[in-house]
């Protein structure tokens, strides 16, 4: 989907001024929480985060189409990736249901330029960067290790350790300020994600540390999805998280997680700060993880179900579709065409998984390192004719 | 599409990371329905969640092969789906095998037609292939199973070869001491004490860091000798100098360290609360379980052991065994071994509708520790010498001590020796160790009348507690197993003379 510029209008008014909008804008809601369109899907036309920066949208009626299409996409995709592994196709999948918002949001508000250090559960984020979503697939079915050219997407590999790619993430960004890549429009941004459960690693705190002192061009993305696997957020913070970055000296904002629009204006808008020399953010995107860590746990043995429905109500793509519908931007046969279009690439998908060669054991040795080494010759070697002992070997 | 994969059978698949079985909660659809392709077809209960499990292909559900309430092993066919239900009738002839119509599945359409590719769709080694083997092309760990795991023959094997040791080596949940590699030296015996050190590594690998080995090189200490404390198996400096000192020695009883009942541990109640946890709430796990489902029966037989102890002795006397941790216990276990070799039944396990009769003997030694009881045992005892089994005795005890005795240590055993007399108490009932079908209490050994050759002498006199399960173990049998151990000990030289 090509997306010009649409247009993201933020000014840093007066922190008293706005505040009588600032409540009346997200009225109901958390004053805390930016957002741009509400759970029944009315626009809200501004918001005003905690340091009075006020954020906005202004889409046309094609880029919201747009946007609705990549969060009903990157659903289906990831319903369909469960599915196979409920069928014993995938060994596991770490499921980005209900967090769809954030991630598409954020992906979109990147600019060609600008690079990206996932978790495991990017999904969102990795379509929008253009990356065929069988991408990742092979990792969790564990016939390849996942990869992708970093450089070609600038989108990193799926990180497994939690936390660790914000200190890769934060010295990259140093590399890009070292270089001299920041500074105007055209400057590089780098975005980090992590979910609540990782601002209690070291990791996450160091990559805080350094990217603060050293001005590194980043934005940190926290999904709070409110469980790190069981452990809900009270075990993992006193106060809201994105306050947790004024204490290392960088703006935070808490922005509703499940809207896109507001997802996108506030990445959008530290990203630009970030490039032009402005120095790091936190962004805490309030969301919520409909379904379980990964396929391997059952969250109703650590949540309640009223918790849950409170969120069904909340639903991202629910309000996008109610939003689309009240302003007629899109009809019926609109929405029936993106979902032939998700029924399509699922199946898709689904045949190109199943089609997924298993890897020779002695592959294993490949890309350990460019160009080899004695050791793992013999390694290999020895292997090789271990395999070769058995009747019946191929080899 | 031919009628071989136009039938598909779903197999329950590994839906956590390494479950083995999954309990069918609910259908979701029954026999005739039409399904599409993701449509909740099934709820399963693992141990880890219960999850929808979504149809792989769209078409008519033909057969569902396990009840609601079944337990059933992953990698077992669940449902048949006919994908294409409209094509008429599937013949027999085309079918193949009885594929066609089965109330449960024959191994013939097990090995046709999981995940059946289209013909000409899928080449061999694919995913839904045949693979090298002739198992079906799945993932490496997940996925159907089709038949029990079988390891595909090495070359030149010979299929005549005899029963070695090591098809009969207990089904140790520890690493295999000797590589797959390597069937010949596999043939040759295998002695835990000759050819492998006490952490399983063959005698030939010996870890150890620069240091420690010129350590040991000073004070003159076979490395090799050495069963290391260290990671990975690795000898410590800690190994090399107790080597060295001659500290080697053991089995005196592991000292149970009573819950800690000072006064400040009360409350203002005068109780204290103690959470059950570990080894304590694993003990209890485990004795409740028994307890309550073997039937026990225990018989006591009291023995005049004086041969024994002169016969340890002796043996301590001999300059072969200067070094070696001598001790009635020793003996104990060996009038056990042999006396199993006489009545293999009692070497045994309930499995329900079977009774599991083992050809080896891991020999449960019930240590008392600073964590609480644990009994590790000493794998395939029976085919030790008296040497191998006075260190393995030795080395077990030790390991018991320091607190670093294995879960593999801890497992397989098949029949256990409690020694309550380092207690100084005379007997008592013990309860089976869960899979276990005897256990024996060894009492103190006290010196007491005992009438001996028509005169009141004073004797080394102990007592013999014997539990065993009922279900398998009749009194008779259990009285001549107990019998046999007696008469042993009573005269452990002749008993040797006249049974091995």
């Amino acid at each position: 989907m090509a997306k010009g510029d649409p247009g993201v209008t933020t000014t840093r008014g007066r922190r008293a001024a706005p505040r009588a909008k600032r409540t009346a804008a997200t009225a109901g809601g958390d004053p805390e929480l930016v957002q741009l369109l509400t759970p029944a899907g009315e626009r809200v036309e501004s918001a005003f985060g905690p340091d009075g920066t006020e954020y906005r949208v202004d889409f046309t009626d094609e880029e919201y189409r747009g946007l609705y299409r990549d969060l009903v996409l990157v659903r289906k995709l990831d319903a369909e990736a469960t599915a196979l592994q409920r069928q014993g196709e995938l060994g596991l999948w770490a499921s980005l249901l209900g967090q769809e918002a954030a991630q598409v949001g954020s992906g979109r508000a990147l600019r060609s330029q600008d690079m990206a250090f996932p978790t495991y559960r990017e999904h969102g984020v990795l379509y929008c960067r253009g990356i065929d979503p069988i991408m990742p697939l092979g990792l969790f079915r564990g016939v390849d290790q996942g990869g992708w050219d970093p450089n070609e997407f600038k989108f990193n590999m799926y990180t497994i350790v939690i936390g660790a790619q914000t200190l890769h993430a934060t010295g990259y960004a140093m590399g890009v300020h070292m270089d001299g890549k920041t500074g105007g429009d055209d400057g590089e941004a780098v975005i980090a994600y992590f979910g609540d459960g990782a601002t209690s690693q070291g990791d996450v705190n160091e990559a805080f540390v350094w990217a603060s002192v050293f001005n590194a061009p980043l934005v940190f993305f926290c999904q709070n999805n409110q469980y790190a696997i069981s452990e809900p957020l009270e075990r993992q913070t006193r106060v809201p998280l994105y306050q947790r970055a004024r204490g290392f000296g960088f703006p935070g904002v808490r922005v509703d997680g499940n809207d896109v629009l507001a997802s996108y204006a506030v990445t959008r808008h530290a990203l630009d700060n970030a490039r032009h020399g402005q120095g790091p953010s936190l962004i805490e995107a309030y969301t919520y993880r409909m379904g379980a860590h990964t396929t391997s746990d059952d969250p109703t043995r650590y949540r309640i179900a009223s918790e849950v429905e409170a969120w069904q109500a909340k639903d991202p793509i629910a309000r996008m579709k109610a939003f689309l519908e009240k302003q007629k931007i899109a009809d019926g046969s609109f929405f029936a065409e993106v979902d032939e279009q998700a029924r399509a690439e699922s199946v898709h998908l689904r045949e190109r998984v199943l089609a997924m060669p298993d890897p020779e054991p002695v592959t294993m040795f490949d890309h350990v390192y460019p160009h080899g080494s004695p050791e793992l010759d013999e390694q290999r070697a020895q292997f090789s004719r271990y395999l070769e002992s058995f009747e019946g070997s191929a080899h | 599409m031919s009628g071989v994969s136009r039938i598909k059978e779903f197999n329950l698949p590994d839906l956590g990371e390494g479950l083995t079985e999954g309990e069918i909660l609910a259908w979701l659809v029954k026999e005739g329905d039409t399904i599409e392709l993701n449509q909740p077809i099934v709820e399963v209960e693992t141990a880890k969640a219960a999850v929808e499990i979504p149809a792989k292909w769209a078409g008519q559900v033909r057969s569902i092969f396990h009840p609601e309430g079944s337990t059933v092993e992953v990698g077992t066919p669940i449902i048949a789906i006919d994908t294409d239900p409209g094509a008429g009738p599937v013949e027999a002839s085309t079918t193949g095998a009885p594929a066609a119509d089965l109330p449960t599945p024959s191994a013939a359409s097990l090995a046709a037609v999981e995940i059946a590719p289209e013909e000409g769709m899928v080449e061999p080694g694919l995913i839904g292939g045949v693979a090298p083997g002739g198992r079906t092309a799945v993932l490496v760990g997940y996925g159907p199973r089709n038949a029990p795991a079988k390891r595909r023959p090495r070359k030149g094997a010979s299929p005549e070869r005899p029963a070695t040791p090591a098809a009969s080596v207990p089904p140790a949940p520890a690493p295999a001491p000797v590589p797959a590699a390597a069937p010949v030296t596999a043939a040759a015996p295998v002695t835990a004490a000759t050819t492998v050190n006490g952490n399983g590594r063959p005698g030939g690998l010996v870890l150890a860091k620069p240091p420690v080995r010129k350590l040991a090189k000073d004070l003159g200490v076979d490395l090799g000798s050495l069963s290391g404390s260290g990671p990975l198996g690795s000898i410590t400096r800690e190994d090399v100098q107790r080597a060295a000192s001659g500290t080697a020695t053991a089995a005196e009883p592991p000292t149970v360290a009573a819950p800690a009942t000072s006064a400040a541990a009360f409350g203002a109640d005068r109780e204290q609360r103690i959470p059950v946890k570990g080894v304590r709430r694993l003990t209890a796990e485990n004795m409740s379980r028994s307890a309550f489902t073997a039937p026990h029966v225990t018989e006591f037989l009291t023995v005049d052991v004086t041969r024994t102890m002169k016969a340890l002795d002796r043996l301590r006397g001999r300059r072969e065994w200067r070094d070696v941790r001598v001790s009635p216990l020793l003996l104990v276990a060996k009038a056990v071994l042999l006396a199993v070799r006489r009545h293999p039944m009692v070497n045994s396990t309930w499995a329900g509708d079977e009774i599991v009769v083992k050809e080896y003997v891991n020999l449960g030694i019930a240590a008392a520790t600073e964590r609480g009881l644990i009994v590790p045992n000493i794998k395939d005892a029976g085919r030790l010498t008296l040497r191998e089994l006075a260190d393995a005795l030795t080395d077990l005890v030790q390991t018991a001590k320091a607190g670093r005795t294995s879960p593999a240590d801890m497992s397989g055993g098949t029949l256990t020796i409690t020694n309550v007399g380092v207690f100084g108490v005379d007997t008592g009932t013990p309860i089976l160790p869960p899979g276990e079908s005897a256990i024996l209490a060894f009492g103190a050994v006290r010196e007491m009348p005992w009438v001996h050759k028509g005169k009141v002498r004073p004797r080394q006199v102990t007592t013999l507690g014997l539990s065993f399960d009922h279900r398998i173990i009749d009194g008779e049998l259990g009285s001549k197993f107990l019998r046999d151990i007696g008469d042993f000990l009573a005269d452990p030289e002749a008993a040797l003379l006249a049974w091995t």
